[in-house]
């Protein structure tokens, strides 16, 4: 009973929805006032999203039903279970065992597959397109994430995100040595969230709105839900990995200081969507393995000659 | 991976009017484009010749919603010279305020759809917003925000008075100030200048070649202005420089449209320190002597061409407008051989494509062939039939809005 409601009310799918509903408008807010805009109104994500849900579903014929329809319900499973393993108020996650950050990021990879397999399956051009884009993408991104996210848990030397939590809490100032990889990982997360200027998979003067072109209806909404839930999970798993602070101090402080963690992280993120253009998938692919590759392994050498002299 | 076809229009986001080009790809290479005009074509050529000639000044003012007053001027200078007119001075000073505003208002719209197509949307949202306070002063002089109206055969119909000249002139100093943080983004700005340099080239031999003109030939080194070459309006006794450029690409052409901005400015300014005392307006005749005349105007996207012929009646027997989009998208091909599919929105927008303007109607008539004229009802007749046999049937529908009114 009790793990039912943690899945679907509390902090799983109902909770997760709402958040990444309200991430979504600080984001739209924050975004539109940057740019001299008013903005939406606070219920506007939702209202989007109830909107999407009461219209009508259309379907290509050529496309394959069962994965169009499976990969939105897919996306959004793969980002809910992952924030369990996540440790975000207090120093212990929901669930945990050694290695649960192998599999937190493996669950955060699973989105981009289900926008690929989307977006392939739908047979639009301009989908294929962007389903090509969205994975071409992953492969420039995803290693510099995964090597900037190792770098703390090295120092910690343990792979499990709650062990961590606890190690940070003891030694809270060797987080400064994690700086580099916080920046990283925050580049690499607007690649995953794709995000301007790595929108490139849904880039709409080029492929109207790339793999999710023939979405329409539930499925769509869906999809947008799972982005935001995507977006909230991916900030509370770098607060918890690069801003482990503050974790022991019991549910009443610390919920409201994990909201304002994952704020900043996402008010960030809109900050650079409002001041860069969309770079061009080369640009990108070359970005990412000529700059952010090299500079996460350099943020690998710097926790392990760390661990060499201060933690042993 | 092999070749897709993928078509970008006549609906799609990146084009603001409807407009066909097909590109075939090769992975995201573009490795053939091609583009089909046509689907804007409204036929007012002919339509000038139904009309009188002060009917058909407003008529071309609705070939292009940006570029209006360019189209106006041009054929008003066109009959102007058919009836030997001697315009005021102040009418000639009025006419060059009001284009160079216009030229204002279309580089900065032009700005904030280049930032728009690289996905730069915040250029977008500052560029429009700045190019309100222009939009403003043009409502202020003409009454309206486009299709401003000013012109008549013989003159303007609107004064500017010394308390309008004081407004223009405080906006400049605003608009001069943003112009000049746009040059520095545009000059700083990392992303947007990855985006924008070394995309679109266009050689200076090939600007020459497929006879580029406006902004597009001069970011390619092609030193060619009618308002320098030609002097129309009262260009000739004002003091600016033509802005050209070597960059050869789309970073070249926002720099040349800056930096004609920063003219247009100076442009004004004098105009309105310089304007003459005196009537706005002469009288014209109804009927204009038999003759043909062509009048060239640099429009904001390049050398704007109208030939008008008369026959001595109150309407004209034939226009023929050349707009300045027609002799540049021929270029667009050449600047997107093997190019990258992102590029292809940016190196459209950066000619500044105005295709309403363009699009025109070519019949041919092979040899025995029979003309055929529809009247209305045959073609009306012709689409429902169309309709039906595409499986789309309105008779019921029809039979029933009958019955019920």
């Amino acid at each position: 009973m009790i793990g039912i409601f943690y899945l679907l009310v509390f902090p799983g799918f109902l909770f997760l929805s709402a958040f990444g509903l309200a991430a979504e408008f600080l984001d739209r807010k924050l975004y539109a006032r940057l740019q001299n805009r008013i903005g939406p109104p606070w219920f506007q994500p939702l209202a989007d999203f109830i909107k999407l849900a009461s219209k009508e579903e259309i379907i290509p014929d050529e496309a394959n039903p069962t994965i169009f329809k499976l990969m939105p319900v897919l996306a959004i499973t793969a980002t809910v279970t992952s924030f369990f393993y996540i440790p975000s108020w207090s120093q212990k996650a929901l669930f945990s065992f050694s290695g649960d950050l192998i599999v937190v990021l493996y669950l955060l990879t699973i989105p981009t597959l289900s926008f690929f397999l989307g977006g392939w399956y739908s047979t639009s051009l301009y989908s294929k397109i962007g389903a090509v884009r969205a994975l071409t993408q992953l492969f420039a991104y995803e290693v510099p994430l995964l090597m900037s996210l190792l770098a703390p848990a090295l120092l910690a030397d343990t792979w499990s995100l709650s062990e961590m939590a606890v190690f940070y809490s003891v030694h809270p100032w060797y987080l400064l040595f994690n700086l580099l990889g916080f920046a990283i990982s925050m580049i690499a997360l607007l690649g995953k969230l794709e995000k301007v200027p790595f929108d490139i998979p849904e880039a709409e003067t080029e492929i109207v709105a790339g793999t999710f072109t023939e979405y329409s209806g539930r499925l769509l909404g869906l999809f947008r839900l799972g982005i935001d839930i995507e977006a909230v999970v991916g900030a509370s798993l770098l607060a918890a990995i690069y801003m482990p602070f503050g974790l022991g101090i019991g549910p009443v402080l610390g919920f409201p200081l994990f909201l304002l963690k994952v704020t900043a992280i996402i008010a960030m993120l809109s900050l650079s969507r409002t001041i860069f253009a969309r770079l061009r998938i080369d640009q990108m692919v070359r970005f990412c393995w000529k700059y952010l590759a090299p500079l996460a392994f350099l943020q690998l050498l710097i926790s392990l000659t760390m661990k060499g002299f201060l933690v042993r | 991976m092999h070749k897709v076809v993928i078509p970008i229009g006549p609906q799609h986001p990146a084009l603001k009017e409807p407009e066909s080009f097909s590109v075939t790809l090769s992975g995201e290479r573009i490795m053939k484009f091609s583009a089909r005009l046509g689907y804007n074509h409204r036929g007012i050529e002919k339509a000038c010749e139904e009309r009188t000639y002060i009917q058909d000044v407003y008529l071309t003012e609705r070939i292009c919603g940006i570029c209006s007053h360019a189209h106006s001027t041009c054929f008003v200078q066109a009959v102007e010279e058919l009836a030997s007119l001697d315009v005021p001075k102040r009418a000639l000073y009025i006419r060059t305020v009001v284009s160079e505003l216009e030229r204002i208002h279309s580089h900065l719209l032009w700005l904030g759809v280049a930032g728009h197509e690289v996905g730069f949307d915040t250029l977008l949202m500052y560029s429009w917003r700045d190019r309100e306070a222009v939009m403003d002063i043009l409502a202020m002089l003409t009454g309206n925000r486009v299709n401003y109206g000013i012109n008549t055969i013989g003159g303007v119909r609107r004064d500017i008075s010394t308390d309008q000249a004081k407004q223009i002139l405080k906006a400049m100093d605003t608009l001069e100030e943003r112009t000049k943080y746009y040059i520095q983004i545009a000059t700083q700005e990392s992303t947007l200048i990855q985006r924008l340099s070394g995309v679109g080239v266009l050689s200076h031999k090939d600007a020459l070649k497929l006879g580029a003109v406006g902004p597009t030939g001069r970011a390619s080194g092609v030193d060619r202005d009618v308002r320098r070459d030609d002097p129309y309006a009262a260009y000739g006794e004002l003091d600016f420089k033509v802005i050209t450029d070597n960059h050869n690409d789309v970073y070249g052409r926002t720099l040349v449209r800056m930096g004609e901005l920063l003219e247009a400015y100076k442009i004004i300014r004098q105009a309105l320190e310089k304007m003459p005392e005196g009537p706005i307006t002469i009288k014209a005749p109804r009927k204009i002597p038999a003759g043909e005349a062509i009048s060239r105007y640099e429009a904001p996207r390049g050398e704007d061409v109208h030939y008008v012929k008369s026959n001595g009646t109150e309407k004209p027997e034939r226009v023929k407008v050349r707009a300045p989009t027609l002799a540049n998208i021929q270029t667009v091909a050449k600047m997107l051989e093997d190019r990258q599919l992102a590029d292809l929105p940016i190196v459209i927008a950066a000619i500044d494509p105005c295709f309403s303007c363009t699009d025109r109607m070519t019949s041919i008539k092979r040899a025995g062939e029979k003309r055929k004229v529809l009247a209305w009802e045959d073609l009306r007749a012709y689409s429902i039939k169309w309709y039906c046999e595409h499986g789309i049937d309105f008779t019921m529908l029809n039979r029933k809005m009958a019955r019920k009114f």
